[in-house]
């Protein structure tokens, strides 16, 4: 057993006992407590810092830019983000000195206690908006990144077509609303720094320490604690955190732990894009796509972060699962005066397939076919290729897939019965709908080849295995699983398998825990890393393999045994990134997800009263976490398309608590019913496919266009409140 | 700010304390207690990752005053018994786990508590503790499992 066994996770007796300890459960002797003060406008130039003369300043530690040892800099794919606001800033909450105390109330009072002064500076608000040359920070145009995909012959497409429709689409920024807060604690001694937090990739936040403290990765030490949740955003901003501790306890002496409260983590960490989609598309008599223009742009925030590589995951999911010969993409990330936005599940891919699902929905209503109908003449077929010339050959039979959804909603049957309920209710309307859709596992295009991963497994003379890699457990299960994969290629019990806890100084750089890839990129590592451990004790004589180790241990006092694996790019999987042509991705996940939801027309408010999720994810290692993936993800976009609602002022996040930005409680949501249909793959451990990200595409154009489907009309933007809703119907021509 | 005298009874054991008069009772329990099972997930009263049982009731210990709790009885995750919480993991209620000492104090409570049920569905009852991983079909499943042993684990919201 191992793969396919409904075990519960390893970490979760822990967790429910309350005993995993989180970054602020950790008790240290002598620590102070540290804070960080921040910009108050969206863009300018500070003149003057006043510290108020009424508070013992001598009781502090503070830091400024001239304290950083090495690079001013928070190392990412560029270095254009400061890790301390030297005088020019571009974003409102960006960090210019950092305060250390032992009460955490003076340290309250010290932060109070430090006004800014400031020269403004234009901003940009909009990155759909002209601009001046005044408002010019990058480049020549502001502009991060572009990209562009081309295949056939768009305007001899749209030369022939029957029918040309258009569309212009829009999503909002998204919160992550992980309940852990961010955190770091860094202490310094005669070995180093040490940093230990909430993150979701060790090896990054390793990577811009060295370069902020000017120290090699031996004298810095990166070790994750229990993290409360991330979601993409605990990806690139504890880097941020651990610079700022790192840096207060090197000046203190003394160890410095920086615990965010909800309301300076919502308004200064990273959010999901707001994304611009435009889809311009030809159709021909049969009702075939022949041709498609789809033009995305992304705001990006006020520096580069990891917005390249989310506009490229947005663009290489824009066509979704349908079969084209004549495309056009083009995508931008632009810079606004916002805090950056950062990765969160999906990176990308949500918004683009928000807007071309509800525009295969609009499609379809304006061509007089059934939304299913449409798809079913549109959907890849085995061999087909996909907008980069990627050859569809999953195996995957989307049109029956999709199908089987719409049979476990009642589709059919609820259409003609919602038909009737509408026509006579004075004020619910109900409507059903779906999106169909995909996400690719693992890094984009070359990424992992790049990355080059590394796996060891390990086995103690006390006959137990150790899986050590850098991948995080973050609640999405990762330690359980891997564990499971090592459990099923070694053919040993559960108990004999543990999974190392991140430690950059323990465990090799098996890449990020982001993307859908742990799962299926490392674990197929851990498989390759126990076969490459079993070939070794294989000749050593044991009834079991735990015996097998004890004997090569005791055969080899004081050596150590170690199974390894690196990622090898598979020899059929080709990229180019000069032309954005070939094997985007080693394979997707594929689904279809059924809305089924009723509006209030008396308040506006839309309840999504049932939720089928369907999806193809190659072996399920185990049930219950791989369905508590879906449920999770699912309920996160049903928050985005209908509640979640970031309010910006001076580009930055106004409405900073649950009490204003409001997430799905258990009340909201349906129960949410997950199918799961299984193809393995050889790209991932015993044939599974990355699946966390996933779920988060396929929500919200299905629930909006359900909603659309209840009120026979055509809602363009996320997230649909009751506000916007009420705008809409009285502004909009119902079609 | 002088700070005041503090005695109560935290998981049936007395505490005597020196506290600050605005100190909360959920910094007190984390950190003069060492109680850090009880989460801070937004420190208003809205996610429920710190609640605990003050005389046998449910509160969000972000908004309650320490002084508040003197002569008191209160009562945290640490407390629960595995009864409680080995259903809960058997349905994933707990996936990150910051939400989860919540969870798992309402679900003793409800327990102990089976009557407040006939007026609301166990879905409206757990809306005060905030979730971010599971989309709460775990927790519903698992905290029916607790008040119902003979309930399957999987309930709701699973199939195939």
């Amino acid at each position: 057993m191992g793969i396919g066994e409904d075990r519960p996770r390893v970490d979760g007796l822990d967790k429910l006992r309350g005993a995993a300890a989180y970054v602020d459960d950790l008790r240290v002797e002598g620590v102070l407590h540290g804070a960080t003060v921040r910009t108050p406008a969206a863009r300018g130039r500070i003149t003057r810092i006043h510290f108020d003369p009424g508070i013992p300043w001598n009781e502090y530690v503070i830091v400024d830019h001239r304290d950083v040892p090495g690079k001013n800099h928070v190392a990412s794919i560029e270095t254009d983000q400061p890790a301390l606001v030297e005088t020019e800033f571009r974003h409102k909450y960006e960090p210019v000195l950092l305060l250390a105390h032992r009460s955490p109330a003076a340290l309250r009072k010290g932060v109070q206690g430090v006004r800014l002064e400031y020269e403004p500076l234009p901003a940009v608000e909009d990155p759909l908006a002209g601009l001046t040359s005044d408002r010019i920070q990058h480049g020549p145009d502001n502009v991060f990144k572009r990209i562009d995909i081309r295949k056939g012959d768009v305007n001899a497409a749209f030369a022939r077509a029957a029918h040309v429709i258009e569309g212009e689409y829009r999503t909002g920024a998204q919160e992550h609303a992980y309940i852990e807060p961010q955190g770091m604690l860094a202490t310094s001694g005669p070995d180093g720094v040490t940093v230990r937090g909430s993150m979701q990739c060790p090896y990054y936040v390793l990577k811009s320490l060295c370069a902020a403290l000017g120290r090699s990765e031996r004298e810095v030490r990166v070790i994750q604690t229990a993290t409360g949740g991330a979601f993409g955003g605990k990806e690139d901003y504890p880097s941020v955190i651990a610079i700022h501790a790192a840096l207060l306890a090197l000046k203190a002496g003394a160890p410095v732990k920086i615990i965010y409260d909800r309301q300076e983590d919502m308004a200064a960490t990273t959010k999901r894009h707001p994304s611009w989609v435009r889809h311009r598309t030809a159709i021909d008599e049969a009702g075939r796509l022949i041709g498609v223009e789809i033009e995305v742009v992304m705001d990006a925030g006020a520096y580069v972060t990891l917005s390249p590589v989310v506009l490229s995951r947005g663009v290489l999911h824009a066509l979704g699962p349908y079969a084209c010969e004549n495309v056009h993409i083009h995508g931008e990330a632009r810079l606004t005066n916002s805090p950056p936005y950062g990765a969160f599940r999906g990176f990308g891919a949500p918004q683009t397939l928000f807007a071309l699902e509800r525009h295969m929905d609009a499609i379809a209503r304006r061509l007089g076919l059934d939304p299913a109908e449409f798809r079913r003449r549109n959907l890849l077929r085995d061999g087909d290729r996909m907008a980069t010339g990627q050859v569809y050959r999953d195996g995957v039979d989307l049109t029956r897939l999709m199908d089987d959804a719409l049979e476990h909603a009642a589709y059919a049957q609820r259409r003609e019965e919602f038909k009737r309920f509408n026509a006579s209710h004075p004020y619910l309307r109900r409507g059903i709908a779906q999106a169909t859709f995909m996400h690719g596992a693992g890094f984009t295009g070359s990424g992992e080849t790049m990355l080059a991963s590394e796996v060891w497994v390990e086995g103690h003379a006390d006959g137990t295995v150790e899986v050590l890699t850098a991948n995080t457990e973050m609640g999405q299960g990762a330690f359980t699983v891997l564990a499971q994969v090592a459990v099923d290629t070694l053919g040993v019990k559960n108990e004999q398998v543990k999974v190392a806890v991140p430690d950059t100084h323990r465990v090799p750089n098996s890449g990020p825990t982001v993307a859908s890839r742990t799962t299926m990129v490392v674990g197929k590592l851990v498989e390759r890393a126990c076969l490459d451990l079993a070939a070794v004790v294989d000749g050593v004589a044991g009834r079991s393999f735990s015996e097998k180790i004890r004997a090569w241990h005791q055969a080899h006092p004081g050596e150590r045994l170690v199974g390894r694996a690196k990622y090898k790019t598979p020899p059929e999987i080709h990229w180019d990134d000069a032309t954005y042509q070939g094997d985007a991705y080693p394979c997707y996940a594929w689904a279809t997800y059924v809305a089924t939801v009723e509006v209030d027309l008396r308040t506006y408010g839309v309840q999504v009263t049932d939720f089928v999720a369907s999806q193809e994810v190659g072996r399920v290692i185990n049930p219950t976490l791989a369905r508590g993936q879906i449920q999770g993800g699912v309920a996160q976009a049903i928050g985005w398309a209908i509640l979640e609602n970031v309010v910006l002022k001076d580009g930055a996040m106004a409405n900073t608590q649950f009490a204003n930005y409001i997430i799905p409680t258990s009340n909201d949501l349906p129960p949410i019913r997950v199918f799961f249909e299984e193809q393995p793959t050889p790209y991932g451990p015993g044939g599974a496919k990355g699946i966390g990200e996933l779920p988060m595409d396929g929500p919200a154009p299905a629930v909006i266009n359900a909603v659309c489907d209840a009120l026979q009309t055509s809602i363009h933007e996320i997230p649909l409140t009751p506000e916007r809703l009420m705008e809409h119907l009285d502004g909009a021509d119902h079609d | 700010m002088t700070d005041l005298d503090l005695s109560f009874t935290l998981n049936g054991k007395p505490v005597r304390l020196h506290v600050r008069p605005d100190a909360r009772l959920l910094d007190v329990l984390r950190y003069d207690c060492g109680c850090t099972g009880t989460k801070e997930g937004c420190g208003e009263g809205e996610c429920g990752a710190c609640t605990v049982l003050l005389d046998g009731l449910p509160v969000n210990s972000c908004l309650v005053p320490a002084f508040q709790v003197a002569g008191r009885s209160v009562e945290t995750v640490e407390a629960v018994a595995p009864e409680v919480t080995g259903p809960l993991n058997r349905t994933g209620t707990a996936q990150c786990g910051a939400c989860s000492p919540g969870i798992v104090v309402m679900t003793r409570w409800l327990r102990e508590h089976p009557e407040v049920l006939q007026d609301a569905t166990l879905r409206q009852f757990m809306s005060g503790n905030l979730c971010r991983c599971t989309g709460y079909d775990s927790v519903i499943s698992g905290v029916a499992s607790v008040l119902d042993p003979k309930e399957t684990a999987g309930g709701e919201g699973t199939s195939a």
